[in-house]
C-alpha cells in the first residue's frame, strides 16, 4: 500500500494539499454550474479536508479500491459530491472527463454517491446520519481482525442532529474503536439556519468526550493541523478520535462564505465568473 | 399424483435451528459474525457467544446501529448476520435497511427473529406483521420465510454462501417438522407441497403446516388443493404462480397483514399474467389484545378456517 498515495516527486505534502484543495473548489464549483444542481456551500468547507486525506493520510491504491487493507474513507455529508467526485478523480479512481457528466442522465455521478457505479465510495450515502454508524462497522471488523487500516469518516455539523449518529458513538467509545477517525465539518450552517439557532450543538466538543471519545479541535482549511493531526498514529490512544474541523461555508469565494444561501445554491454566468478569478 | 407431505410428530422452535446451523457454518467460515441489539438471548446466541466472544458485536438496544454496523463488517470481509426482533429491526432501522444494505448492495443477512404475532399478547408494537410488505420493494433485497426447522437450516445454509443482501424470518412460534417427499431447497423457487388441480393454496412460514393439514382434510372430501411453499417473497418465483392460477383459484395463506405480503405478491403476478380469483387471508391491522395462538384463530389462519376458505372458493368458482 503506498503511503500516502499518490507521492509526489516534490515530497512537498502540503504544497500537494494546498494546490489540490485549489483545484477541488475549482473543478466542483464547475461541475455545479454546469449541472446548475449541488451543494458547492460544503464542497468549499470540505475541500481542505478531503485534499489533506487523499493526499496526506489515507493509504490506498486507486487501481485495487477493494484491497482489504486500504484505509477507508466513507463520506457521510453525501450531498457535497461535488468536492468528493472531484477529490476521487484527483486521486485517480477514475478520468477527471467523467466530472463533466455530474448529475447528467445515466451518469456514475449521482447526486450522492453509489459504491456500485464509482470505485473508491464505501457505501451509499445520502440521508444523513448514516456514515459514522458503517464505519464503526468497519472498524469493528479491523478491530477483530487486528488489521492496520483505519476508517475515517466526514460529516457535516448539522447532521450530528441525527440520532443515529450518537448509537454509533456510544458503540465506538464503549469499544475503544482508536482505529475510528470521525472529522466533523463544523461550518455551523445547516440548509436553512445556524446550527446553534436550529438544534445547538455546542459544547460539541464536551458531548464527544462524554461519549467516550478523543477529542481535537483544529482550524479545518489549516492543512499543517489537518496533517497533523490526521497523521498521528492512533496506536495506544484507546479511544475513538474527533476531529472538530472549524471551516467556514463556502470558504474561497467572498459571496459565498458563511452565507447559508450557499447550501445547494448555485451560481450564474457572472457568480461563476467572479468565484473562479477569486480560488486562484 | 404423488403422495403429500405430512407432518411430523412434536413440535419445534425455528431459533434454534438458526442457532444451531449458524454455529455449525460459523466452525468452518471464520467470517461469519453476529451482530445483536441486546438479543442474544431471544436470537439463542448464547452459545455462539460463549465459543466466539469476539465474532458477536452487540451494540444495544440501537436498531439503526445494529443494522449499520452489519453493512460495515461487510466492508471489513465478514459475513455478519444481523439478528433482532423483526419488529424493531425493520421499522425502526428501515432507512439504514434501504440505503445501507439494499442500496448499497453488501453482503449482509438480517434475521428478523419472532416475526408476525410470535409476541401475542405483547400488541401490535411488537408484532411483526408489515415487515414483508415494506421490504418487498427493495428489488434486490432476498426474502425468505422459512416453514420448519430443515427449511431454516436451508436457508440460513443459503445465505452464508450467497453474496448479497438478505432477508430471513424466523419465527419462535412452535411448529411440526414437514415430512417432504424429496426435499429441495433452492432460493426463488417454490416447492409444491401437495398436488391438486381443483385451487392452489400459496403459503409460506408457520402457515405452511396448517395448509398441508387443511389440504388432507379437503383431500378426504374429494377437494384437491395443491399446496405451494412460496418460502422465497422475493425473488417470486412466477412460473409457480401462473401455473397456479391455471387451477382457477388461488387462496393466499400467511401471517402477516393481508396488504403487501405474500398475497399481495402473488395478486401482482396473477392480474399481470392471468387474472384468477385469488383470496387473501392474513392480517387485517392493528390487532386486538391476544396470544399467537388466540389471533390465528381468531382471524381463521387455522387447518379448519384455510380449509373453509377454501370449499368457499371452489364453489365460487364452479358457479
Amino acid at each position: 500500500m503506498p503511503s500516502p498515495a499518490p507521492l509526489d516527486p516534490r515530497n512537498d505534502v502540503l504544497e500537494v494539499i494546498r494546490e489540490k484543495a485549489l483545484w477541488i473548489r475549482r473543478r466542483s464549483f464547475q461541475m455545479v454550474y454546469e449541472a446548475q444542481l449541488g451543494h458547492p456551500g460544503g464542497d468549499f468547507s470540505a475541500a481542505d479536508i478531503l485534499a489533506t486525506l487523499y493526499f496526506g493520510v489515507l493509504r490506498f491504491d486507486p487501481r485495487t479500491p477493494l484491497d482489504p487493507n486500504r484505509d477507508r474513507f466513507v463520506m457521510s455529508k453525501g450531498h457535497c459530491t461535488g468536492a468528493f467526485y472531484s477529490v476521487l478523480a484527483a486521486a485517480g479512481y477514475f478520468p477527471e472527463t467523467a466530472l463533466s457528466t455530474y448529475m447528467q442522465p445515466e451518469s456514475m455521478l449521482n447526486g450522492h454517491p453509489n459504491r456500485n457505479y464509482l470505485p473508491g465510495v464505501e457505501t451509499n450515502t445520502g440521508p444523513l446520519g448514516h456514515g459514522l454508524p458503517v464505519a464503526t462497522g468497519i472498524a469493528i471488523a479491523g478491530q477483530i481482525d487486528g488489521a492496520g487500516f483505519r476508517t475515517f469518516v466526514l460529516t457535516g455539523d448539522g447532521e450530528l442532529q441525527e440520532g443515529s449518529n450518537w448509537e454509533a458513538a456510544l458503540t465506538a467509545g464503549h469499544r475503544k474503536l482508536e482505529n475510528l477517525t470521525l472529522i466533523v465539518d463544523r461550518n455551523r450552517l445547516q440548509q436553512g439556519a445556524r446550527t446553534e439557532e436550529t438544534a445547538a450543538l455546542d459544547p460539541l466538543d464536551d458531548k464527544w468526550r462524554a461519549f467516550g471519545w478523543h477529542v481535537e479541535v483544529v482550524d479545518g482549511h489549516n492543512h499543517q493541523q489537518l496533517h497533523e493531526t490526521l497523521t498521528r498514529s492512533p496506536k495506544g490512544r484507546g479511544k475513538p478520535l474527533c476531529v472538530i474541523a472549524n471551516t467556514i461555508k463556502g470558504k474561497g469565494v467572498s459571496f459565498m462564505a458563511d452565507n447559508v444561501a450557499w447550501h445547494h445554491g448555485v451560481p450564474n454566468k457572472e457568480q461563476f465568473e467572479q468565484a473562479m478569478r477569486e480560488l486562484v | 399424483m404423488s403422495a403429500a407431505a405430512t407432518l411430523a410428530s412434536g413440535l419445534f422452535d425455528c431459533r434454534d435451528a438458526f442457532s444451531s446451523t449458524l454455529e455449525s457454518l460459523a466452525e468452518a467460515d471464520p467470517r461469519i459474525v453476529t451482530v445483536v441489539s441486546d438479543s442474544v438471548g431471544s436470537s439463542k446466541l448464547v452459545n455462539f457467544r460463549k465459543r466466539w466472544p469476539e465474532r458477536l458485536v452487540n451494540v444495544g438496544i440501537a436498531e439503526q446501529t445494529v443494522v449499520a454496523i452489519g453493512a460495515g463488517l461487510a466492508n471489513g470481509g465478514k459475513v455478519p448476520f444481523v439478528s433482532a426482533a423483526s419488529c424493531f429491526l425493520t421499522a425502526r432501522a428501515m432507512e439504514q435497511i434501504k440505503a445501507d444494505i439494499a442500496y448499497s448492495n453488501v453482503n449482509v443477512k438480517l434475521i428478523g427473529q419472532s416475526s408476525g404475532v410470535a409476541y401475542g399478547e405483547l400488541g401490535p408494537t411488537h408484532h411483526s406483521i408489515e415487515d414483508l410488505a415494506w421490504l418487498r420493494l427493495l428489488t434486490n433485497l432476498t426474502l425468505i420465510v422459512p416453514s420448519d426447522p430443515w427449511e431454516t437450516e436451508q436457508a440460513i445454509r443459503a445465505a452464508a454462501s450467497f453474496d448479497g443482501p438478505m432477508f430471513i424470518r424466523v419465527s419462535r412460534m412452535p411448529v411440526p417438522a414437514i415430512v417432504r417427499k424429496t426435499p429441495s431447497f433452492q432460493i426463488g423457487r417454490a416447492e409444491t407441497l401437495a398436488e391438486g388441480d381443483d385451487l392452489a393454496i400459496i403459503c409460506n412460514g408457520v402457515m405452511v403446516h396448517r395448509a398441508l393439514a387443511a389440504a388432507a382434510t379437503l383431500a378426504a372430501e374429494g377437494l384437491h388443493a395443491r399446496v405451494i411453499n412460496m418460502s422465497t417473497v422475493n425473488p417470486l418465483d412466477d412460473g409457480a404462480i401462473i401455473a397456479a392460477a391455471q387451477t382457477g383459484a388461488i387462496l393466499t395463506v400467511e401471517e402477516h397483514s393481508v396488504r403487501g405480503g405474500l398475497g399481495g405478491a402473488v395478486a401482482e403476478v396473477v392480474t399481470t399474467h392471468d387474472p384468477v380469483p385469488v383470496r387473501r387471508m392474513g392480517f387485517p391491522g392493528f390487532l386486538p389484545t391476544g396470544s399467537a395462538e388466540w389471533l390465528l384463530e381468531h382471524f381463521g389462519l387455522t387447518a379448519d378456517g384455510i380449509a373453509e376458505a377454501a370449499r368457499g372458493l371452489v364453489q365460487s368458482k364452479r358457479k
